[in-house]
């Protein structure tokens, strides 16, 4: 039988309105502006944009603030803004190569071409809370130096002129992209897929699932070959001009991981590599993107595939923070005619075992 | 055209109002919508869906005839619009020369001055390794 069961609209506005207070808080403080969030929160707007998989550093922004700060409501916002637009079509893929640089660190290479660029990082800070920042806090103006215009090349694409590490996969002609968008998952996934489902994973279940990597579940054997970050053109093929025009800018964050080499009695012995990539300054996400996109590379590089990361279907199926919120939190919803067939049927099972297991003798003098 | 892209939309009209324009209008209302932005396998190999990104884009058309595409970042219609103007009149024989001098070159140069600024404070970041000397130090 179906119930319709009414009642809350009254109580959903009111909790409503007490939310928009509750997100307001004491009045009398000033009220928080997007330019501020975007400014002054960065890392939470890039990671809002990476797994809300939507570049719009604004829209973030106001869906931190509309969240309350709370990050996977605000991606959860972004993602349902993102069905309301139609899509003009895909870009020309970015070059990574051609990065103007904020941020290049290898861990492989001491002297590599282009240099060491630590950038605005967190590293090598003491991770004691500053009281200055209390209030009124105003930096020392950055320090200058000369700006190179020598090229800044991938590390891997040095180590790649040797024939030390594994080439990247070419696209077959023709082939199109996959688009988790669009169709529906199917295993086994192709990389362009595990790829786009790792670049809009939740960064929590990511960072677990490489710590396990290293920690033996799937060791990999990883290196941070590079991580970069900075500003790469966008262009678009736009069909009414007949060639790719300027769009502007995004910041991007790049991981090449370097791992454990492989060799076969064909093929001589080459280092092997995982990728991550990822809007904005994501240096933690792509570390662990890289390392789960290696782990998945297990049964094509004939390794045996017995720990979670390794397990594609797992992996990608429990990634998207968006599906795993909904899901998780879809149990507070009303349950209450499951429950109660549940509940019928408890007593009913209880009531059986309770005659089951009344003495004979009660039974017959009970008769 | 990467240098208007990279512009505000605010400082393309305050550019453009120094120029008596010709008439123009709107072949394409500027409309909002979005772009699947593509990665590489490795940064080199095969391209991947990294995600999607706002983007705006108007076409234009001069009284004389040249048509212009506005394509950019982001949600601002209205500068969509105003480089779909510039691209038009960049065609057109009477106002090319003017555009280019008097909109995109300061543009460029502006844009020049904040990449210079930006490339000299990260170069301060870059590290000199030096090699100390056993019993030094």
């Amino acid at each position: 039988m179906y119930v319709a069961v009414k009642g809350g609209e009254r109580a959903i506005e009111n909790a409503h309105r007490l939310l928009a207070n509750a997100r307001r808080g004491d009045q009398s403080v000033p009220e928080v502006s997007l330019d501020q969030i975007s400014e002054q929160l960065g890392l939470a707007v890039d990671r809002v944009m990476s797994e809300g998989s939507l570049y719009d550093r604004e829209l973030a922004a106001l869906a931190i603030k509309q969240a309350r700060g709370d990050l996977i409501e605000a991606i959860f916002l972004v993602r349902a803004f993102r069905a309301t637009l139609p899509r003009f079509g895909a870009s020309e893929p970015v070059d990574t190569g051609a990065m103007r640089v904020q941020r290049r660190v290898s861990s492989t290479f001491k002297d590599i071409p282009g240099g060491q660029i630590l950038g605005p990082t967190f590293d090598y800070t003491h991770r004691l809370l500053d009281p200055a920042l209390a209030e009124g806090f105003v930096p020392e103006v950055p320090a200058m130096g000369e700006a190179s215009t020598a090229p800044t090349p991938r590390v891997t694409d040095i180590l790649g002129r040797d024939g030390l590490i594994e080439s990247s996969p070419q696209a077959e002609d023709g082939a199109s992209v996959g688009d988790l968008t669009r169709e529906p998952l199917n295993f086994p996934a192709d990389r362009d897929l595990r790829l786009q489902n790792l670049a809009r994973g939740d960064e929590g279940f990511l960072l677990a699932m490489g710590y396990s990597t290293q920690r033996g579940y799937g060791r990999n054997h990883p290196f941070a070959g590079e991580i970069r970050f900075g500003e790469v053109e966008v262009e678009f093929a736009a069909e009414d001009v007949g060639f790719a025009v300027p769009l502007g800018s995004i910041e991007l964050t790049e991981c090449q991981m370097v791992n454990q080499f492989k060799g076969s009695a064909t093929e001589a012995p080459c280092f092997t590599r995982g990728y991550g990539l990822a809007f904005g300054q994501s240096e933690r996400k792509t570390m662990s993107m890289a390392l789960v996109d290696r782990a998945l590379r297990a049964r094509e590089l004939g390794e045996e595939a017995l720990a979670p990361a390794q397990d594609e279907e797992f992996v990608m199926s429990h990634s998207d923070n968006v599906q795993a919120t909904g899901f998780v939190e879809h149990l507070k919803l009303p349950h209450y005619v499951d429950f109660q067939s549940e509940l019928g049927l408890l007593r009913k099972l209880r009531k059986e075992f309770a005659e089951a297991n009344t003495p004979n003798a009660m039974k017959e003098a009970a008769e | 055209m990467a240098v208007l892209a990279h512009a505000e939309a605010g400082e393309i009209a305050a550019r453009l109002r120094a120029i008596p324009l010709p008439g123009h209008q709107d072949l394409r209302e500027p409309e909002n919508g979005l772009v699947m932005l593509r990665g590489r396998v490795g940064g080199d190999g095969a391209p991947f869906n990294l995600g999607e990104a706002t983007m705006s884009r108007a076409a234009v058309r001069l009284a004389s005839g040249e048509v212009g595409f506005g394509y950019t970042l982001g949600r601002d219609g209205e500068k969509a619009r105003l480089i779909a103007l510039c691209d038009a009149l960049v065609q057109s024989q009477d106002f090319g020369a003017t555009v280019e001098r008097d909109v995109i070159a300061p543009l460029r140069e502006q844009l020049m001055i904040r990449r210079k600024q930006a490339a000299e404070e990260t170069a301060a970041t870059k590290v000199d390794f030096y090699t100390m000397v056993r019993g030094e130090g």
